[in-house]
């Protein structure tokens, strides 16, 4: 046994109560209450909570990136409809984040002010419907990168389905914006994570 | 069949080595937009620092970026060897930092590294 498994596992030994809350976020970001979540003896709840979190500073700026769309007056139906519905996955994602980040111990990122994000995301240069589907596109596409890219680094392996979970999600509301832009498909296989 | 799905995914895990291809910084641009893009801008600070100048540059100084202590004490200098570990395994090269995001393939981050070098020149 590694030096390392060892002192996780010490580490375990002494902090049972995260490890246990760390069930508790498992159980309820998988959506599957019950028996079928448990936290491993070698996680890191501190260092799972520092990946959700990051996590969580993209879903504040995806909602207000939609918020930024859906006020713009330049979104119209039926693409207006579907923003919002976009927007409401990632208010589910955060609540489902912030609920995580607090069982395992950590303290949930701040959502900005909606200016700063539009600071951010360079809103003053949006003109169209094309350039916020463009956006947002941009952003889905980014997000489902970085939770394919993040999996590795989990401690606890149901924490990394979630995030794949999540990816999956970021990729849907890719497909359909990229198609709503016209966009070609991408021609070759794995074309996301890596 | 078994052999040729194994035969599949060693390729797509062992990508060959950048040591002896040179790097190529507008290939580097866009992979920046698929991978890095959803944290990072260049321009701005967002879930991440903003990269412009970032070459050369000692890690965890952007002003108004909300960086990990771990980064900002590390004293590291980014440069080709320091972001290549980096962008390898970040955890392992600076312990208690917050990205935990990792690029797996050594061509593909000596490529974002050129264009990082390029857009701070
Ligand atoms: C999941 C979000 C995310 C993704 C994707 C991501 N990063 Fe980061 N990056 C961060 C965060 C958060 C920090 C700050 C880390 C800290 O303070 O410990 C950071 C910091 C950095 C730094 C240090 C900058 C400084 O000012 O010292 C570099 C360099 C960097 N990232 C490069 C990249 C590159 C290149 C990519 C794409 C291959 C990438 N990152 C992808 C979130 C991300």
């Amino acid at each position: 046994m590694s030096e390392e498994i060892i002192q996780s596992r010490r580490r375990f030994l002494t902090d049972g109560s995260k490890a246990t809350l760390s069930t508790a976020a498992v159980v309820l970001l998988a959506g599957c209450g019950g028996a079928v979540a448990q936290a491993r003896m070698d996680s890191d709840p501190a260092q799972d909570a520092a990946i959700l979190n990051v996590a969580l500073g993209l879903e504040h700026e995806a909602i207000n990136a939609y918020q930024i769309g859906a006020e713009s007056g330049l979104l119209q139906q039926p693409v207006l409809e579907t923003a919002v519905l976009f927007q409401s996955h990632h208010k589910a994602h955060r609540d489902a984040l912030v609920d995580a980040i607090r069982s395992l111990g950590g303290t949930p990122v701040e959502e900005k002010s909606i200016s700063e994000y539009a600071k951010e995301l360079q809103a003053d240069t949006i003109g169209s419907q094309g350039d916020i589907l463009m956006l947002a596109a941009r952003l889905e596409k980014g997000a489902a990168n970085a939770y394919l890219g993040v999996i590795p680094s989990f401690t606890d392996p149901t924490l990394a389905q979630v995030s794949g979970r999540l990816a999956a999600d970021e990729t849907m509301h890719w497909t359909v914006l990229a198609s709503a832009l016209g966009q070609q498909v991408p021609q070759q296989a794995l074309s996301f994570g890596a | 069949m078994k052999q040729l799905f194994a035969l599949a995914l060693t390729a797509m895990v062992f990508h060959p080595t950048a040591a002896a291809m040179a790097a190529d910084a507008a290939r580097g641009e866009q992979l920046y937009g698929s991978r890095c893009a959803g944290c990072h801008s260049v321009e701005v600070n967002r879930i991440g620092p903003k990269h412009r100048g970032v070459f050369d540059r000692e890690a965890g100084t952007v002003p108004d970026y909300d960086y990990s202590d771990a980064l900002r004490d590390s004293k590291v200098v980014w440069d080709e060897a320091s972001l290549d570990a980096w962008l390898t395994k970040p955890q392992d090269f600076i312990p208690g930092q917050k990205m935990f995001f990792s690029l797996r393939n050594a061509e593909e981050r000596a490529d974002i590294i050129a264009y990082l070098q390029q857009v701070s020149e």
